[in-house]
């Protein structure tokens, strides 16, 4: 069972793997074939740096996911504050509401939020562009914020925030200096999420971007289109290498905190 | 102040940026150019009952084998030992952080009929395959970039179950196969309903993968959208209507799959 269990585990990440294995390995290759490895070359990484295009949509994307997940934290944030201390029916409308963008099909989501802003542009002048993705970007990412905070009033004592008020807080020192603290992990771990979620997304952006600004995936998928163009690989190896990195450090910080948790208890 | 009112920015966002689009999908799927009610679009989607049957058929396919190869590897996962497991987690999840167009660019590469495999295959003597442009290439491509949405909540759930209730049925006579079966299969179910929905929904209405491996000749769902609003035949009535369609079908397939689920914990 034990040796069953190593196997089919190397097979998957075989699996999961190979496709990146292959993009990685052809970063390198001298000549635009993707079945055969003819040379050693870093050709690809210095045009990609080169690549007006590619270097602009990357500045785009990081903008467009700080300012999405800031704004978007600052209002999930009020929000799950407000919609806790709601009653009971008005509460589950607000939840059922803001679960739609998650449930719904990416597609569905870009495709209306498009219909609203070509509603809207034609009647208030603006163009497609760096508001409508960020509005876009705001709107799909809220809910994963609001998501991760609500749990955590769960933990929380209802009447903290009132004892503070009885104490002489004034409602924005008790905010700050109650609740905010108690719900601090939920509000950072959404924000890193809207964070990823900003960064990756291609559907939402590709139907709200219009044409003067895109992201660095709208990019990806117009270089897809014109099939040979190894710079995708050159790029995709640095992606990976950037997530790898991220992701070790993320895993060596928890054990860090786990094990201190462990010491203390 | 009340705390009520600290969502009050938020609701009007709500509205306007939710609430309001989805109505406009709707009231586009109704009406014509002059805003006249019709239900000239929605009868139109009939045409495309064959691609509606191909996307639904397709997305099961791949949510089927997403589910059998996640299962046994999301158990494997939550018998590890703690220190391993987090590690051999992020490997897992890993893939899924890279953007899925260049996952699904890679395969293009291995699939391509120059590419990787059939340059294998002629290497050894053998007939080259049509192997990209495929419905199978469509299905590889959803199973490729779901399958992590399908550990995910199954690992979730089977790390919570007590493993003192595993062995208590092991005392009573289970063997390892009715254990499976009959004490860790139950308790996963709320993670296998959740791993189908995270899995069928993004299949069912994709259009990149269709588009990148399927060719032109295996249009999906999503394909069909997307082409109302940005491709050539521009008709965002037509578009609206095929959404509103979608929308619907993944509502009622939601709804009956939760019947089977012992709670309604759909999320994550």
């Amino acid at each position: 069972m034990k040796k069953f269990a190593k196997i089919y585990m190397a097979l998957v990440l075989f699996f999961l793997y190979a496709p990146i294995f292959v993009l990685i390995v052809f970063s390198f290759n001298e000549s635009k074939s993707r079945s055969m490895f003819t040379g050693f070359t870093l050709d690809w990484y210095v045009r990609l740096f080169h690549n007006r295009i590619i270097i602009s949509s990357l500045i785009n994307t990081l903008i467009i996911a700080v300012v999405a997940s800031i704004g978007s934290t600052i209002l999930g944030t009020l929000a799950a504050i407000g919609i806790n201390s709601m009653r009971k029916v008005p509460k589950s409308v607000v939840m059922n509401i803001t679960n739609m963008p998650i449930i719904n099909p990416e597609i569905v989501t870009g495709v209306s939020l498009m219909l609203l802003f070509v509603f809207f542009a034609a009647r208030m002048k603006f163009e497609f562009g760096f508001a409508t993705l960020i509005i876009a970007h705001i709107t799909f990412d809220v809910p994963y914020v609001i998501l991760n905070i609500m749990p955590k009033f769960k933990q929380m004592d209802p009447h903290l925030y009132e004892a503070a008020l009885d104490l002489g807080c004034s409602p924005f020192k008790a905010f700050y200096k109650v609740v905010l603290p108690e719900i601090m992990p939920g509000v950072i771990s959404g924000f890193l999420m809207a964070v990823t979620y900003s960064l990756d997304d291609f559907v939402v952006s590709y139907f709200t971007s219009g044409s003067t600004s895109q992201t660095l995936p709208i990019t990806i998928y117009s270089m897809t289109r014109r099939k040979v163009s190894p710079e995708i690989n050159a790029l995709s190896t640095i992606i990976f290498i950037v997530v790898l990195i991220i992701l070790i450090i993320k895993n060596i910080v928890e054990n860090r905190s786990a094990q201190s948790k462990g010491a203390g208890a | 102040m009340k705390l009520k009112y600290f969502s009050a920015p938020y609701l009007v966002w709500m509205v306007i940026f939710i609430v309001v689009p989805l109505l406009m999908v709707a009231y586009f799927a109704f009406t014509n150019d002059g805003g006249g009610f019709t239900i000239k679009h929605i009868s139109a989607v009939g045409q495309y009952t064959n691609i509606f049957v191909r996307s639904i058929w397709l997305s099961l396919i791949a949510t089927a084998i997403c589910l059998v190869v996640a299962y046994p590897i999301a158990y494997i996962l939550s018998r590890m030992e703690k220190h391993r497991q987090g590690t051999m987690l992020m490997l897992v999840m890993l893939p899924m952080w890279m953007n899925f167009l260049l996952r699904t660019y890679a395969w293009m590469a291995i699939l391509g009929n120059n590419g990787i495999i059939n340059h294998l295959l002629t290497v050894i003597g053998a007939q080259p395959v049509k192997l990209i442009n495929t419905s199978g290439a469509v299905v590889l491509g959803m199973v490729y970039n779901y399958l992590p949405f399908m550990i995910l909540p199954l690992y979730s759930v089977m790390e919570k179950i007590d493993k003192s209730v595993i062995e208590a049925a092991s005392d009573l006579g289970c063997n390892s196969f009715s254990t499976i079966f009959r004490v860790i299969f139950p308790l996963s179910l709320p993670g296998v309903t959740s791993g189908i929905t995270m899995v069928f929904v993004p299949a069912i209405s994709t259009f990149i993968i269709s588009r990148m491996l399927g060719g032109g000749s295996n249009l999906l769902i999503g394909d069909l959208i997307e082409m109302q609003f940005l491709g050539n035949s521009y008709n965002p009535h037509l578009g609206a209507a095929i959404s509103l369609v979608l929308m619907a079908l993944i509502l009622v397939i939601m709804t009956v799959m939760n019947q089977f689920s012992p709670d309604d914990q759909v999320l994550m």
